[in-house]
């Protein structure tokens, strides 16, 4: 599905990816994790393109297909999802209608026409309910006045909708009580199948006791220092990143 | 294709004006200069009686110790008035029953526009006095309004065959020495629309003109009259869309409305004046007056949506003289490359109990300057007045401005005003956010900009709403590859 390759990249003219490698088959849940700055936020960007991610070198293939290159905008065609770590506010434009927009934008690239209003509706009553949404929250203003738990809500629901070939969730976990969070945990697990793709980008391994996933990385400096299963996101619990500087160095 | 800002700034520059082109159509226009002569012949030119002349003259006499205003927020190289025709029209003056008797060309512009005349007599149930360069010459839906006795016609009709209405009613709103646009307009006014609704009649049908500016150097000098008399309803909508010009082109309108005990007027307009090309050159100069008095538990209000004009000097005001009487104001002004705007309303409290409510929202892009001015008077008579307004900007790209001159007056204690102020910037983060669900940049855009005006959308009639979303669009978004 994803594989990075040997990936460097830069902000303003700062390296932050030092060489990433990363594969992720289908069907497979993956967990990133690390300490502040190590560039994991900068790893989701770059998947999805965001233009002040500069690659200076290294590849991106999804689906086979080396998206470098590609507008933002066209890898979400692809089937590229990122749940945001901040979502951001749109005033005036309710979340219905934001991700009416969004899924006839994507189906419009494929060729197909519109979806029909009922069906959408269908759909979203249904992703509304597996994510305890209620009616009125959908004729809110995009984010505009969310709590944070509202605002990540939002983001697992989008992708309940638009169903992605990957999703790439940025610290989705963040700023959740614990009902919340289990929320948006079981939102995820139920998209997730055979096939499609998960990437956690996460501080904590909380979220991935009900998220379970089939691999672990670690990244510090902008590499992968360490990979394994869900065990080792439990030790990094216990005993923090220290240990894996010493590994590296 | 990802976005910065650049390239948001890049885009926006590139848009061109769409309705940008010019129909051939045979006109006969005046030579250029205005002295007392050239009123006078207006005046001949359309058959007037004599107290229209004189009133005409009078206005002249008027302005032409007038100064042109300096105080808005606006640099622009002040008209030369003598270098402006002062009278044009098609010279097949028609007297059409059907389309089929149109000037093609004319067919053919308002094709292009994509307002064809079928079309609206079909879908919308909307009855148009077209007006092109001053002089009416499709009126539809005239009977069915004619059952109701509502008067729908082109002032200079309503002159002549309704000469008393006119006479009581014209100048009252806006009198003649008012400012130095409308005394202007007074003088040289070439035609316009007159709408007369009677005692106790709601209007069936959403009244509609579209006004063309389509001749070069040809100033406009519409005028428009609406008297909603006593228990009557109509909601009225006025567009425009003109062609692309190298000079500037002056356009001078007055509306004035009228509503009687008990009546209601909702005035709608979108306005989409050549805006002039990306560098700032060309463009229509817009200064238009439009008032409307409120008697008692009356209500007037205003919507417009304004996209064009290179210069835009505009407040539709609500004079609150009745008790109980409402007034509002919703608005959208969007301004691109070198557009300069300075336009809000003015709601004078005068009777007890008046209401009023302001909602404008100001987009600015590239070079444009975007100004509110609103000016919310209390009369010390005004018991209980109340308002509430809110001002709102949104800017894009770091070159153009957003300002708000707002002036509250109070001379009675018992008012109470708010007043909201916001000023936002359409953030990288927003378009990125939507680029990663699939949006483009224009679309994203798009969709920012309508959900910004969306409180002002909404108070348009539907099929309105439709075309200003449109307009929004187009004044916004370059052809992004």
């Amino acid at each position: 599905m994803l594989e990075i390759n040997n990936l460097h990249c830069k902000i303003e003219g700062k390296p932050i990816l030092k060489g990433i490698n990363l594969k992720i088959n289908k069907g497979e849940i993956h967990a990133i994790m690390g300490p502040n700055g190590s560039g994991k936020s900068t790893l989701a960007n770059v998947i999805s393109g965001h233009e002040d991610y500069e690659v200076i070198k290294g590849s991106i293939y999804f689906k086979n297909k080396e998206i470098n290159g590609l507008s933002p905008e066209e890898r979400a065609h692809e089937g590229v999802f990122l749940s945001f770590q901040y979502p951001v506010e749109i005033p005036g434009v309710t979340v219905t209608n934001f991700i009416k927009t969004a899924i006839n934008e994507s189906r419009k690239s494929k060729g197909l026409d519109e979806m029909p209003s009922s069906k959408m509706l269908k759909k979203i009553r249904e992703k509304a309910s597996l994510l305890e949404i209620d009616s009125n929250f959908l004729s809110r203003s995009l984010n505009q006045g969310f709590s944070g738990g509202e605002k990540k809500r939002n983001e697992i629901f989008q992708m309940a909708m638009m169903e992605p070939e990957l999703a790439v969730l940025d610290e989705t976990d963040s700023g959740l009580d614990i009902d919340a969070l289990k929320i948006v945990a079981n939102g995820v697990v139920k998209y997730s199948n055979d096939e499609n793709s998960v990437l956690i980008i996460t501080h904590y391994q909380r979220l991935l006791d009900y998220i379970v996933p089939d691999f672990v990385h670690v990244i510090m400096d902008g590499k992968v220092v360490k990979s394994g299963d869900k065990d080792l996101a439990k030790k990094i619990e216990e005993v923090g990143y220290d240990w894996l500087k010493k590994d590296n160095s | 294709m990802a976005y910065t800002e650049d390239e948001l700034k890049k885009e926006l520059e590139t848009k061109e004006y769409e309705y940008g082109f010019y129909a051939d159509i045979d006109s006969e226009t005046f030579p250029v200069g205005l002295d007392e002569d050239i009123v006078k012949a207006i005046s001949k030119k359309k058959n007037e009686p004599k107290w229209m002349t004189e009133w005409r003259l009078d206005a002249f006499s008027t302005w032409k110790s007038m100064k042109e205003p300096d105080w808005p927020n606006l640099k622009y190289e002040k008209p030369n008035f003598q270098d402006i025709s002062y009278y044009s029209a098609p010279k097949k003056k028609p007297n059409l029953n059907s389309l089929d008797e149109v000037d093609p060309e004319l067919i053919k512009t308002f094709n292009k526009l994509g307002i064809s005349l079928e079309e609206q007599k079909k879908l919308s149930g909307v009855a148009m006095d077209v007006v092109v360069d001053s002089v009416s010459v499709a009126t539809t839906f005239k009977d069915t309004l004619k059952e109701k006795g509502i008067i729908f016609c082109s002032i200079s009709d309503a002159i002549q065959n309704h000469p008393d209405l006119v006479r009581k009613y014209l100048g009252t709103v806006v009198p003649k020495k008012d400012n130095y646009y409308a005394a202007l307009n007074s003088a040289v006014f070439s035609d316009g629309s007159f709408c007369y609704i009677p005692k106790g009649i709601k209007c069936p049908m959403e009244l509609s003109t579209y006004f063309r500016i389509n001749q070069a150097g040809t100033g406009q000098f519409e005028r428009t009259l609406v008297i909603a008399d006593e228990s009557s309803y109509v909601s009225y909508l006025e567009g425009c869309t003109a062609p692309s010009r190298d000079e500037n082109q002056l356009h001078a309108a007055v509306v004035e409305l009228i509503a009687l005990d008990d009546a209601e007027i909702k005035y709608s307009t979108v306005q989409n004046w050549f805006p002039g090309d990306k560098n700032g050159k060309g463009g229509v100069f817009n200064f238009v007056t439009k008032r409307g008095i409120c008697h008692d538990r009356s209500k007037i209000s205003w919507t417009q949506v304004e996209t064009g004009s290179a210069i835009t000097w505009k407040y539709p005001s609500c004079i609150l003289k009745g008790n109980n009487s409402i007034g509002e104001f919703y608005s959208i002004a969007v301004t691109n490359n070198f557009q300069q705007a300075d336009t809000g309303t003015k709601m004078i409290h005068i009777g007890k109990n008046t209401k009023s409510t302001i909602i404008s929202k100001g987009v600015s892009a590239g070079k444009s300057q975007n100004s509110y001015r609103g000016l919310v008077q209390i009369s010390p008579l005004a018991k209980n007045a109340r308002n509430f307004s809110q001002c709102d900007s949104l800017l894009m790209g770091n070159d153009c401005g957003a300002h708000t001159f707002p002036y509250i007056e109070v001379q009675n204690k018992t008012a109470q005003i708010e007043h909201e102020a916001t000023t936002s910037k359409i953030g990288e983060d927003q378009i990125f956010y939507c680029n990663q669900r699939g949006i483009d940049t224009e679309k994203a855009i798009a969709l920012i900009v309508n959900g910004f005006s969306k409180e002002v959308l909404n108070k348009l009639p539907m099929e309105f709403a439709v075309e200003a979303q449109k307009l929004l669009e187009i004044s916004l978004e370059g052809s992004v590859g």
